[in-house]
């Protein structure tokens, strides 16, 4: 279902909205984009390409307690999460997400990301891509399911996808605002605007026949030459929309039998994630992990559900501080050389 | 405005499977210097009747404020209601396990991964080969075959341990050797003791003593040290076992057991779920499954 919206009409239908739940949006920071609770859409920036951190932290927080713990048992701590509508999510990050929900979702589903997934709802919205993005080389620029709503931006006029029926009892929530009124102008507006994205792009990403150029290169020089760079920082993992990666730890009073089984995001790129007790590791070496990391993102995940587990959002290339990334690792597979 | 009414889907009533239950110790002993025998019951008297596994499955044990830990079961589900485990003292974890008497607690889930293909096992003879503590999770496939002879074929059990104090269940196996519907093979690197009955040698040498064994009819069960699989492998090889009824059980990290936390990732299999069994088939076509020296040297 394709509705339409007055851009105008934006600020009014958030506020409604607002009253089921939280509202969460892409603020600015200074240089840097974050998700954070807001109050109207005037506090949000739906022109930035990309937060820092992708919208994994609020169906999947850094850091929760799973169990409070003492000598009888363990008692799951869950229940405690409120409604959110987070906004002005882009495609790349719902594809993310949708990642996330094979993950967890599926065969022994994870009950905290569940919970999380189940209260908050996703409201897409259209982005303007920049020179890091390269969803067009992953087939995530653009988005058909896995949203409540998504909003696509036809400078006077929004057509607004309605993704679920909770994205329907939204629109039922203040229905005034809404048009089933699309005529030809609008078809010909939406043919055009994807034009425009798709001529925006000017990443040099290309992902094809990567399985197969991994599988010939795993043992070349090459990932050795750019693991000699690596300073194993793990901020690629951090950022990235697919990785889902945890430790846990208990944290125990001293002197008490009480205390927590606590979750945080851990990271393949550290040296003690394949550590196992007695003390041998599987993954001593840096070109072991990034060759883990690439691995999953650009072959493994392929091979296993027929798309990479990379959703072109850009994050690893705005953040690596030593140039390391999806764009790089598979050009310099491809050409055999490592640039610059 | 419209009453507020977005509907969210009923969340499906549905068991965390992060949750341990408490299962109580009712013995420990050692069995070497530093590896421990654990027998452990549910509290919860059904669900010790009910726990149902494979040979070769694994289980997430929970130690108060110590954190938790994938470890083998060592006894087999045809001997219901207690579970059998042999520990090693390597970390922090299991030297609290150590210090745990008698009736006290420990938190376990699962069990967990693919286990031995028993199904497929049936009618077929069985070799299996064990390298120190590898006898942890064999010693379940062992005694689940023996306690139903009549399904399986020839079977033999091949074992080696550094020095005769080293060597797991040694008075269990030793009396194995007694009975004559199981070929039990039995070495020590090194003898200390002067008085070992049995092999001095590697546990490859002891292929000598297999006589002919029918290959296309034969699965292989193995777990060791890294160092010994190499060689292993080349021997069940070259007797012309089919690759895919070479069986390996691996050793990974795990934080999660149930496929989520990404530790045990090996190319686009998780050891917990699609594991810790592997074939000799997914070691030569993955990589990291087991490392260079195995996966490289054999071409043909």
């Amino acid at each position: 279902m394709i509705l339409k919206m007055k851009k105008e009409d934006l600020s009014a239908f958030l506020e409604t909205v607002k009253e089921w739940g939280e509202l969460w949006g892409p603020t600015r920071k200074g240089e840097r984009v974050a998700f954070e609770r807001v109050e109207a859409l005037s506090q949000m920036d739906l022109k930035a390409a990309r937060t820092i951190i992708p919208p994994k932290k609020l169906l999947y927080p850094p850091r929760f307690t799973m169990f409070d713990f003492d000598d009888e048992g363990y008692v799951e701590r869950t229940g405690d999460v409120p409604n959110r509508i987070l906004f002005g999510i882009h495609p790349c990050d719902i594809h993310g997400i949708q990642i996330m929900d094979t993950m967890f979702l599926e065969e022994y589903k994870d009950p905290y990301y569940a919970e999380r997934r189940e209260k908050t709802l996703l409201l897409g919205h259209s982005c303007i891509p920049d020179e890091k993005c390269m969803c067009f080389a992953t087939d995530t620029e653009f988005i058909a399911e896995g949203f409540d709503l998504f909003f696509t931006d036809l400078k006077m006029f929004y057509l607004v996808w309605v993704g679920s029926s909770r994205g329907h009892d939204l629109v039922r929530m203040k229905p005034e605002l809404f048009s089933r009124d699309i005529g030809k102008d609008d078809i010909l507006n939406y043919t055009e605007y994807r034009k425009w994205k798709t001529s925006q792009f000017s990443a040099n990403a290309d992902f094809t026949g990567m399985p197969d150029i991994f599988e010939l290169g795993y043992d070349s020089s090459i990932l050795d030459e750019l693991a000699e760079k690596c300073l194993s920082c793990g901020q690629c993992t951090m950022v990235c929309p697919t990785c889902n990666c945890f430790n846990v730890v208990d944290e125990v009073e001293l002197g008490s039998v009480e205390g927590t089984r606590d979750r945080f995001w851990d990271s393949c790129m550290f040296r003690e994630y394949s550590l196992v007790a007695g003390g041998h590791n599987f993954r001593d070496k840096r070109v072991d992990r990034l060759k883990l990391w690439y691995t999953h993102k650009l072959q493994a995940y392929i091979g296993e559900f027929g798309e990479p587990a990379c959703v072109g959002c850009g994050r690893c290339v705005a953040t690596c501080p030593v140039d390391i990334n999806v764009v790089t690792v598979a050009n310099a597979l491809r050409e055999q050389e490592v640039g610059k | 405005m419209r009453k507020l009414c977005v509907v969210l889907e009923d969340r499906e009533v549905q068991d965390n499977p992060y949750k341990p239950e408490m299962w109580r110790i009712v013995r420990r002993y050692p069995l070497t210097n530093d590896v421990n025998f654990f027998q452990a019951r549910s509290v919860d008297v059904d669900q010790a009747l009910r726990m149902n596994y494979l040979p070769g499955q694994f289980v997430m044990a929970s130690v108060l404020g110590e954190g938790e830990a994938p470890f083998s079961i060592s006894s087999t589900p045809s001997r219901p209601g207690l579970l059998e485990f042999c520990i090693q003292r390597v970390g922090t974890l299991t030297e609290t396990l150590f210090s745990l008497k008698e009736n006290q607690t420990v938190g376990l889930r699962g069990p967990y991964g693919n286990g031995f293909p028993i199904d497929k096992m049936e009618g077929k003879d069985i070799l299996i080969v064990a390298g120190g503590l590898g006898a942890a999770p064999l010693r379940s496939l062992l005694l689940y075959v023996l306690d139903n002879r009549d399904r399986f074929g020839d079977i033999a059990y091949l074992h080696g341990a550094r020095t005769p104090g080293e060597m797991l269940f040694r008075e269990e196996f030793l009396q194995l050797k007694e009975r004559d519907d199981l070929n039990c093979l039995l070495t020590v690197d090194k003898d200390d003791t002067g008085q070992w009955p049995e092999r001095v040698g590697m546990v490859t040498d002891l292929f000598k003593e297999l006589g002919g064994i029918d290959a296309k009819n034969t699965y292989a069960a193995v777990c060791g040290p890294p160092v010994m699989y190499k060689f292993v492998m080349q021997r069940l090889v070259k007797l012309d076992i089919p690759k895919h009824q070479i069986l390996m059980t691996l050793e990974r990290r795990m934080k999660c057991g149930v496929g989520k936390c990404g530790h045990c990732a090996i190319e686009y299999l998780y050891t917990c779920i699609d594991g810790p069994v592997f074939t000799y088939w997914d070691v030569l076509h993955m990589k990291e499954l087991i490392g260079k020296g195995v996966s490289s040297d054999v071409i043909a």
